[in-house]
C-alpha cells in the first residue's frame, strides 16, 4: 500500500519536538521518515552520536518509543542482544499477542558505523538477527567538532585534515559501506536520502518488513559541519543524488538496483550534474573553488564517476 | 508555555525518565532569530513542511495546516524553502 502524506500527519510522530539538536539537521527527519514507514511496534538503539546526545538530555527524552544507548561501538551488537531476548520471551509465552510484530531498529552515524562501530555491526549482520540498521551519514565526527572520519569525502575541510598551504583537505576516498555491508550477503540493503522522502520511506518499509538483517546508508547533510546554511538540507541531498555522489541504491536479495532519480540518470531520462554542482553550496568545499585546487575537483570528479559507474554496473547497466 | 525547571526534590528515584517523549516540556523556541508566518490563503495542506520540519513544530488539526509550534520551532527556514506556493514567509523576532 502506497504511503501517503495526508495519512501520515494523523499519526504520532516517534520523535517528539524539544529535542536540541542543531536548527535545520535533516537527523530528525530521516529518524521520522523511517520510523513512521510502517505501523508496527518500534525498539530503537542508538549509537553515540548527534542522535544520541541531543534527543536525550537529562531530564528530557524525545523519544516516544522504547529507546536504549549502550556505547559508541555496540549499537547493532545492543539491538542484536534485543532481539535475541524478545524471541526467548515469545518462546516462553510472556509477550502479548499485539506485541509479537515488534521491529528493532539500530541508529548510528557514520562515526559509530563505519569506524567504531563496524565490527559490532558486521556481528549482527553475520549472525542473522531480524533487526534494521539506519546509518545516517553527516560524513565526519560533527558532534566532538568535526573531525574526519572514513566516510568523509576526497577535499573535505575538517578540525583533522584542516586546509592550507601544504593540504587541500581530506586525502582519501570515502570507504563503500554499502559494499561492505553487500558482501554480508543479507537479504535488504539501500542507500537513501531524505529529500526523495518516498523513496525512503519505502525502502525503509521493505527493510523493516523483511525476515532479517537490513542496512541502510542515508546521507544527512550536517549545517555546522558541512557549514551550509539551516535551509539548504533538501537542495544540497538532491543535489548528492543527481551529481551520483550519492546513489540512490537497493540491493534485495543480492540483485542490485538503482531507484529515484539515479534510476532516471542512468537510463538517460535525467541529465547528471557535474561535482561541482553538490560541492559549491558548502563552506567545506570553498577552498576547492580557487585556482591552485583546480585539478582536486576533478580528482572528486574522478572518484564519483569510478563509484557511480561501478554501481551502474553491478545493477546490470552497460558502461 | 513556561518551562518546568526541576530540582533535585522532584526528580524520580534513579533519576529514571518516566515519561515517554517528555522533550516537549523543554522550550528550543528561544533559539529563534527568525520566525515563520502562514498566509492560510495561500496554503494547499500539501503537508511538505510538515515531512520537512526536523522540530514537529508544523501544527496540523483534521488534515489541515493551522499553523505552528512556536515553543519548540527554532526558526531554521526550512519550511519556507520547501514550500510550493510561498505560504510561509519569514520575519525578523522581536522579542
Amino acid at each position: 500500500m502506497a504511503i501517503l502524506l495526508k495519512d501520515l500527519v494523523n499519526k504520532n510522530v516517534p520523535l517528539n519536538g524539544g529535542h536540541r539538536m542543531c536548527p535545520g539537521c535533516p537527523t530528525p527527519v530521516i529518524v521520522k521518515q523511517i520510523l513512521m514507514s510502517t505501523d508496527h511496534p518500534k525498539v530503537a538503539a542508538n549509537a553515540t552520536g548527534c542522535l544520541e546526545v541531543a534527543t536525550t538530555i537529562y531530564p528530557y527524552t524525545a523519544w516516544n518509543i522504547p529507546w536504549i544507548h549502550n556505547a559508541f561501538e555496540n549499537a547493532a551488537a545492543t539491538i542484536a542482544g534485543i532481539e535475541s531476548a524478545f524471541r526467548a520471551l515469545i518462546k516462553r509465552g510472556e509477550i502479548a499477542e499485539d506485541r509479537k510484530q515488534t521491529k528493532f531498529i539500530a541508529f548510528g552515524g557514520d562515526g559509530g558505523t563505519y569506524d567504531i562501530g563496524l565490527q559490532s555491526l558486521s556481528g549482527a549482520l553475520e549472525r542473522g538477527h531480524n533487526f534494521l540498521y539506519v546509518c545516517y551519514d553527516n560524513e565526519g565526527y560533527m558532534n566532538t567538532g568535526i573531525q574526519r572520519s572514513s566516510a568523509t569525502p576526497i577535499g573535505a575541510n575538517t578540525t583533522t585534515t584542516p586546509v592550507g598551504k601544504v593540504s587541500y583537505g581530506k586525502k582519501e576516498p570515502r570507504k563503500d559501506l554499502i559494499s561492505i555491508v553487500a558482501a554480508h550477503h543479507i537479504p535488504y540493503i539501500a542507500s537513501a536520502a531524505p529529500h526523495n522522502w518516498m523513496d525512503t520511506m519505502n525502502k525503509a518499509k521493505k527493510a523493516i518488513e523483511v525476515n532479517g538483517p537490513a542496512f541502510m546508508d542515508v546521507i544527512s547533510p550536517c549545517v555546522p559541519g558541512w557549514k551550509i546554511r539551516t535551509d539548504e538540507w533538501k537542495g544540497i541531498s538532491e543535489a548528492a543524488v543527481k551529481t551520483c555522489f550519492w546513489p540512490l541504491i537497493e540491493i534485495e536479495n543480492g540483485e542490485w538496483r538503482l531507484t529515484g532519480e539515479s534510476k532516471k540518470i542512468a537510463d538517460g531520462k535525467m541529465e547528471k550534474l557535474p561535482v561541482e554542482e553538490f560541492l559549491k553550496s558548502q563552506g567545506r568545499f570553498k577552498h576547492l573553488f580557487k585556482l591552485e585546487n583546480k585539478d582536486v575537483i576533478k580528482l572528486i570528479q574522478d572518484d564519483v564517476d569510478k563509484s557511480w559507474n561501478y554501481y551502474k554496473r553491478m545493477a546490470g547497466y552497460n558502461d | 508555555m513556561k518551562e518546568i525547571k526541576k530540582s533535585w526534590k522532584n526528580i524520580p528515584i534513579g533519576g529514571n525518565i518516566l515519561e515517554a517523549g517528555n522533550s516537549k516540556n523543554y522550550i528550543t523556541g528561544t533559539w529563534r532569530t527568525f520566525i515563520p508566518r502562514l498566509d492560510k490563503e495561500k496554503c494547499v495542506n500539501c503537508f511538505q513542511c510538515w515531512m520537512f520540519c526536523p522540530d514537529n513544530s508544523i501544527s496540523i488539526v483534521e488534515n489541515k495546516m493551522v499553523g505552528f509550534d512556536y515553543d519548540h520551532c527554532k526558526g531554521c527556514g526550512m519550511c519556507v524553502s520547501v514550500c510550493p506556493t510561498k505560504a510561509i514567509t519569514m520575519e525578523k523576532e522581536e522579542k
